[in-house]
């Protein structure tokens, strides 16, 4: 055995681990206190979600899809309900105004998850502060999704064919109010954090990715947008009425994880900007389309196969589903961003320190509840 | 729908490998033979832009003629937007070329693609070497859990299996407390 070889140490990190974000189990190789490489294991939480896909009709789903990444439910749903629409056919006859209430949720919970991420993230690098911040504000949005769909963090509201029930008035006055008090709470965040020197200096020049990199390990989201990839799904691949709503990407070329924090930061302004638009523009109407108001009413999509994806806070979520003419999916694949994401941890890691293990996994957003499945 | 110019290119190369090209919902999809199913997804990659893996899966069709399982590539390139959808039957104790010399998010697919149909891809290779292994079940398990002939509360094996874990005098499970 030649000296370097005893120099290397196994370090078991995990499952229960609480800067893993649920039940991440890695097995760290590190040399000194240098990662010398990781073996990412997962599958604590796996509960079989694509098996009960196919055990279950395709309305008895949608709530099921909730617990894929929990903090957020409403994209989920979202990107569930245009799966299926995508699969019927019937993309376009969806009630202009559910496609509204559709944005204004997933955008709402955009912010949410976010807002979840930086109190998390900043908490695992060692900064408390901002925990107390931002759960202030996910509790306004909590109370305004309780208004509309009667839960306050697994909501089955987005439906297929259009949304579970129409939005209140009192929760158009909740988002008024929100969409104006945001933009000042948001820069209480960035003071105590973006030109902090502890916060730059434990995240700036951590874990680089290069773009060609981040595309070949299939990052998504805001992970890809912090490696020069000027890459959202809601302009590049349109849907919904995200055409007819203006807002930029934010991305940064430096592809630390300092610019996912700047992305994501920045990303909650934009859906803000969204939100605004959406209280000015939203039509009235119905909610539903009429075939799916039953929800007893078997859904029976004609055979054939249909991925659809949307642009859910932590990266490209995707349902691939694959009918055979029955109630049921003959086969469901969840295309989730924290799987891709946590198999890249083992490459966006090496050669940093034990400590910067935290702050990549931190900086992907991984959920476990999605990862696993 | 898929630039034809794709097809035609994909056509010429592999003349006698491409089994079927489709379409389902506005999704391409191109059926190849399983023996060229590495050189066709490295053409994709290398030649035509394809620089972006979203997922491998498989699927499983036990009442099919013919070979049982249907291994699903889905691709997309970052420049031009196009997606495609590549597919190969794989029979029964078959294996497949590995794709992670190609894209290196393949690693998390394959080992997710062994570990619930049970088809097993050569030459995988993962982070620090590590071979193909079980993504999210227990490395002792046995039978791979997304096949249709796997029944949905388990089987006598995941029975024991669970049984070994809990403490002496809770060992006794309750049947309404399984899935049904």
């Amino acid at each position: 055995m030649s000296s370097s070889d005893i120099r290397t140490v196994e370090l078991n990190m995990g499952p229960q681990h609480p800067s893993t974000h649920g039940v991440l189990r890695l097995i760290l190789r590190i040399n000194g206190e240098k990662i010398e490489n990781i073996f990412p294991r997962v599958g604590y939480l796996h509960r079989g979600i694509e098996k009960l896909a196919e055990n279950m009709t395709y309305q008895q789903f949608t709530p099921v899809t909730d617990r894929l990444d929990y903090v957020y439910s409403m994209n989920n749903n979202f990107a569930y309900a245009s799966s299926v629409e995508k699969l019927l056919g019937v993309t376009d006859q969806v009630p202009e105004r559910a496609q509204y209430i559709r944005v204004i949720v997933a955008e709402l919970d955009r912010i949410a998850n976010h807002l979840v991420w930086l109190a998390t993230h900043a908490l695992d690098i060692g900064a408390m502060t901002p925990y107390f911040y931002c759960m202030r504000e996910r509790e306004l949005i909590l109370d305004m999704f309780e208004e509309i769909s009667g839960a306050r963090l697994l909501y089955n509201y987005v439906r297929i064919g259009g949304v579970a029930k129409d939005i209140t008035p009192r929760f158009t006055d909740m988002l008024k109010e929100f969409v104006k008090i945001f933009p000042k709470r948001w820069k209480e965040y960035d003071t105590l954090l973006t030109k902090n020197r502890i916060w730059m200096k434990r995240t700036k020049d951590v874990a680089v990715i290069s773009t060609e990199d981040a595309i070949n390990w299939g990052l998504s989201g805001p992970s890809l947008r912090g490696s020069n990839m000027e890459w959202d799904l809601r302009k590049k691949k349109p849907y919904s009425v995200y055409p007819e709503l203006e807002f930029d990407i934010p991305y940064y070329s430096e592809g630390d994880v300092y610019a996912r924090y700047l992305v994501r930061m920045e990303e909650m302004l934009q859906s803000n900007r969204i939100l605004e638009q959406c209280i000015e523009k939203i039509p009235d109407g119905p909610t539903m389309m009429d075939d799916f108001k039953k929800v007893s009413k078997p859904i029976k999509p004609p055979a054939g196969e249909a991925y659809g994806y949307n642009e859910v806070p932590g990266g490209e979520l995707g349902f691939y589903i694959v009918s055979e003419g029955k109630n049921k999916p003959h086969r469901m694949k969840i295309r989730a961003p924290s799987f891709v994401h946590a198999y890249a941890i083992p490459f966006a890691s090496k050669g940093y320190l034990i400590s910067d293990v935290v702050a990549v996994i931190g900086s992907f957003d991984v959920v476990f509840g999605e990862c696993d499945r | 729908m898929l630039d034809e110019k794709i097809i035609a290119s994909l056509q010429n190369r592999f003349k006698e490998n491409i089994v079927e090209v489709g379409e389902s919902c506005g999704d391409s999809i191109v059926t190849v033979e399983l023996n060229s199913l590495h050189d066709v997804l490295s053409f994709l990659k290398k030649e035509l832009s394809f620089d972006y893996l979203l997922f491998i899966t498989a699927t499983d069709n036990p009442k099919r003629e013919g070979k049982r399982f249907d291994v699903v590539y889905q691709l997309r390139s970052t420049e031009t937007l196009d997606e495609i959808r590549i597919k190969a039957a794989v029979e029964e104790g078959e294996e497949v070329e590995s794709v992670t010399d190609i894209w290196v998010s393949a690693i998390g697919d394959e080992c997710e693609t062994y570990d619930m149909f049970g088809i097993w891809f050569k030459n995988h290779k993962g982070p620090g070497g590590e071979g193909l292994r079980r993504a999210f079940m227990p490395d002792d398990w046995n039978g791979h859990p997304l096949r249709k002939d796997y029944p949905l509360k388990g089987d006598d094996f995941s029975d024991q299996w669970v049984e070994k874990l809990l403490p002496e005098g809770q060992r006794h499970q309750p049947d309404h407390t399984r899935m049904p």
